[in-house]
């Protein structure tokens, strides 16, 4: 341990003034940041991870304050240090990367000229030389033609590459600590490889020290040297990253080992061992009593939107090639099965889960629904049709889709008076109360609002609500990518619990490989609005055909492969 | 019932600029609806020989030209005003909400249609307009009210269109499609309950402006005729006297006036937090 500490945390604590009184957000954080090392910081929302580097930086908002302990970097005391000698460190000592690329990047501004302003501000360039040193950074974030790229708006380049900008922003003035807060949520699997590992590479380069914030167990594994584990503003475990896998010792770091998908065999494997709730194993449903007739025949399913016309196209009058976000697809969901549609962000996969759904008109093609055409039913009519009640769909967030204004109770009544037509008050409640308990949601919770659920809360009431007209078909679209690990566990395990108890079928959209191996029978993987691969979750995992699905699988991060074999 | 009046209390109690326009607000509304039975002297009542006194013990704001006791007047033109500017704004918070609410959530020629159509009327110098409308309609207090409500109009759909369309494609919307709804009753019974917020910091804006606007017209002749007390026609009446020294004619009304538009402006938050789901607890 010759290498001194580049950065020291001692019993930091930060407080939050609130209506309801101060609230402790981090309690007595201490770690110690060395040259050249990644120290991840892990927790669930709510855990202060993000509030500790916020005050690392001195960027709390107005209501936070530290309350005690100190962090110092090289001699400076920046719990204490005067705001103009936190501007000078800012961006050219410590850095930050933020969670949304978009957001962080000034949308009238072109990047090249976002980094030559991060680049003058700090003196590390003259206006003649920024230029110059702005496109060898965006170089250096490997963006392909940096020459063109510096005149690009932030609008014109994806997300991915949005975080290339920012991470090139970031280490334009070659600080020496670098904090990634969340820095690929939100980012396709391979993006968020790509992303990671070129922050690995260039903080190995220029011998930097890194903090990765993140809620991603297996992530901080795969990319950092120690790891700190906050529970509820406190650090419950630190350690290196394989001891804290292989033998993590405080039990909520055992719930979160547990609770990342990687590698688990079985969902139950995912729930803490203690829960003397704990459901009983499941088995799963048996393929042989598959009846041969499919529930949902999806055949030729087209959805292209139109593109705008340019003045190009103006002047040949013509109409641009319409954009195809579903080309011609076509699968079976059978009685009683879960099969899994797999890909990355603008595959196709939400307009198809919509489309079945039937709340998009598809260009072309049917969906055979019981032996009946859905797609001969114009959307907007298909909410008086019998049919409404037996495909339902669960949202991605839980939160935006609940009405802010109703309690649970009236959102899970929705559908039963509406599509079950149950009008007199006491069923009703019977009914919602019935349905709270199959997704145990305590009775209590329902007269809430959903600001005063949590997420996970929330999930259940989405998917009581989904349930209540018991429906055959439920569409499940990243049911749980809004939610922490460990609720996330919790949330699986109760929609495949459901799922044969009820005898439904599932559809579930999700980017997430790990959690589809976990849930569904058979997969789909979906690239740019085509089927490139289908078959059974066991085979297509094991043996991928595509190349896609390759990358797709080799992307996800697998830490525990080489220390749990 | 009880439980909107515990969220009153906390929402004023959170915020003493709140609670101060609340106050306020109620004082203007108990004015308007006991005034008339509270005040000392008939604000008709003329006493030629007691004209143009300065304020005093008898005669708190003074008497005017013809001796009526101001401020038994001021007092019973709260009632006037209120209506004028209440209801003005209750039928463009209405219509507004209704237009903007359609155009937001169908889009469409719908929106580019009644768009334009709003456009026109934010044209013209909404004054002049209102103007206009009352000359052309007849003088009369429905008139005012109605021209009032047109020029405001605008801005309500505005908001209301803007506030709609950014939730008509939200989750929730969605779920309620799924659960069996048809557009209209996602519409005015999901989402624009959700635009309230908004609305109110929206109504409580213009309401002054509202009262200004009525005031404003009988200024210049329009609307109100007197001898009815209302604050614009005293104002204009008093006016001419401030040269000669007689101050407190204008004054006192003029001050009545800028107190209700302060105290809706200021409104606006609170009405805001009392109408939001988020803010309970």
């Amino acid at each position: 341990m010759s290498n001194p500490a580049l950065l020291s945390v001692q019993q930091l604590s930060v407080q939050f003034r609130t209506r309801q009184g101060t609230v402790d957000a981090v309690r007595d954080v201490s770690f110690t940041l060395r040259k050249g090392q990644t120290i991840g910081i892990v927790g669930e929302s709510g855990s202060g991870k993000s509030v500790t580097s916020y005050a690392i930086m001195r960027i709390l908002d107005r209501a936070g304050l530290i309350a005690s302990g100190s962090a110092v970097f090289g001699g400076i005391r920046l719990d204490q240090a005067p705001e103009d000698v936190m501007n000078e460190l800012r961006g050219r000592e410590i850095s930050m990367i933020f969670q949304n690329p978009r957001a962080a990047l000034n949308p009238i501004r072109t990047v090249g000229q976002q980094i030559s302003d991060v680049l003058i501000e700090h003196a590390q360039a003259t206006r003649a030389s920024a230029r110059h040193k702005a496109i060898e950074a965006l170089q250096r974030v490997q963006i392909r033609n940096p020459e063109e790229r510096y005149h690009a708006y932030p609008f014109e380049l994806s997300g991915g590459m949005c975080q290339r900008i920012v991470i090139a922003m970031a280490l334009a003035c070659k600080p020496q600590i670098l904090i990634a807060d969340e820095p690929t949520t939100g980012l396709d699997v391979t993006t968020q490889r790509t992303v990671m590992d070129l922050i690995r590479d260039l903080t190995r380069e220029s011998g930097m020290a890194s903090i990765l914030i993140t809620h991603d167990l297996g992530l901080a594994g795969e990319y950092c040297d120690t790891i700190v584990v906050m529970e509820r503003g406190l650090v419950v475990e630190t350690g290196q990253a394989e001891d804290l896998f292989l033998r993590p010792q405080h039990p909520y770091t055992r719930k979160l080992v547990k609770a990342t998908p990687h590698h688990a065999q079985s969902l139950r494997e995912l729930l803490p061992d203690d829960g003397a709730s704990r459901p009983e194993e499941v088995p799963a449903s048996d393929s042989t009593s598959k009846k041969a007739v499919p529930l949902l025949d999806v055949v030729d399913l087209v959805k292209s939107f139109p593109r705008a016309r340019g003045l190009r196209d103006w002047l040949h009058r013509r109409d641009p090639a319409p954009f195809l976000a579903v080309d011609r697809i076509r699968f079976q969901v059978f009685p009683g099965e879960s099969v899994g549609l797999v890909g990355e962000s603008g595959c196709g996969k939400s307009t198809t889960s919509a489309m079945i759904s039937r709340l998009l008109e598809p260009t072309n093609g049917s969906i055979w629904f019981k032996g009946k055409d859905l797609s001969l039913i114009r959307s907007d009519q298909f909410t008086q049709s019998p049919m409404r009640a037996q495909i339902q769909m669960v949202f991605q967030d839980p939160t935006e889709s609940l009405n802010p204004r109703e309690t649970a109770a009236q959102s899970i009544a929705d559908p039963l008076i509406h599509l079950l037509n149950l009008s007199s008050r006491d069923q009703i409640r019977t009914e919602v109360r019935k349905l709270a308990e199959q997704v145990g949601l305590e009775p209590e919770l329902l007269s809430r609002l959903p600001h005063q659920l949590s997420g996970g809360q929330k999930a259940r009431v989405g998917i009581a609500r989904a349930l209540a007209s018991r429906p055959e078909l439920l569409i499940l679209d990243e049911p749980t990518a809004a939610l922490d690990v460990s609720v996330q566990a919790v949330v699986l395990n109760l929609l495949a619990d459901l799922k044969v108890r009820l005898g439904m079928s599932y559809l579930f959209v999700s980017h997430d490989l790990e959690v589809v191996r976990l849930l569904c029978e058979r997969v789909i993987v979906m690239q740019s609005g085509r089927i490139v691969e289908s078959g059974p979750t066991t085979h297509v995992f094991r043996a991928p055909q595509h190349e896609y699905t390759k990358t797709l699988l080799a992307a996800a991060p697998r830490f525990l492969e080489h220390t749990t074999k | 019932m009880a439980e909107t009046l515990r969220h009153l209390r906390y929402v004023m109690a959170g915020n003493p600029v709140t609670f101060l326009a609340f106050s306020l607000f109620g004082l203007i509304v108990f004015m308007g609806i006991f005034g008339p039975m509270l005040v000392p002297y008939d604000p008709l009542a003329s006493t030629p020989t007691g004209a143009l006194k300065p304020p005093s013990w008898q005669h708190w704001f003074g008497t005017d030209q013809v001796g009526r006791d101001v401020f038994s007047r001021v007092v019973v033109a709260t009632r006037l005003d209120l209506l004028i500017s209440i209801s003005a704004v209750g039928l463009s918070f209405l219509l507004g909400s209704i237009l903007g609410a359609v155009s937001g959530f169908w889009g469409g020629w719908t929106d580019r249609i009644l768009g334009r159509l709003l456009d026109t009327i934010m044209a013209f110098p909404l004054f002049v307009l209102a103007m206009g409308i009352v000359a052309a309609s007849g003088n009369t207090i429905e008139n005012i009210v109605i021209a009032t409500a047109i020029i405001n109009l605008p801005f309500y759909a505005r908001v209301a269109r803007a506030e709609v369309a950014i939730r008509r494609n939200a989750g929730w919307v969605q779920a309620a499609k799924l659960s069996g709804n048809n557009d209209l009753t996602i519409l005015f019974g999901r989402v624009v309950p959700n635009i309230l917020p908004p609305m109110m910091v929206q109504i409580s804006l213009n309401m002054g402006w509202a009262i200004l606007n009525a005031a404003g017209l009988s200024f210049i002749g329009l609307g109100v005729r007197p001898p009815t007390p209302e604050w614009g026609i005293m104002v204009a009446e008093g006016a001419s006297y401030i040269v000669s020294g007689e101050w407190w004619l204008a004054l006192f009304p003029g001050l009545a006036l800028m107190t209700a538009v302060f105290t809706f402006n200021l409104m606006g938050d609170g009405l805001r937090d009392l109408v939001d789901p988020a803010r309970r607890t």
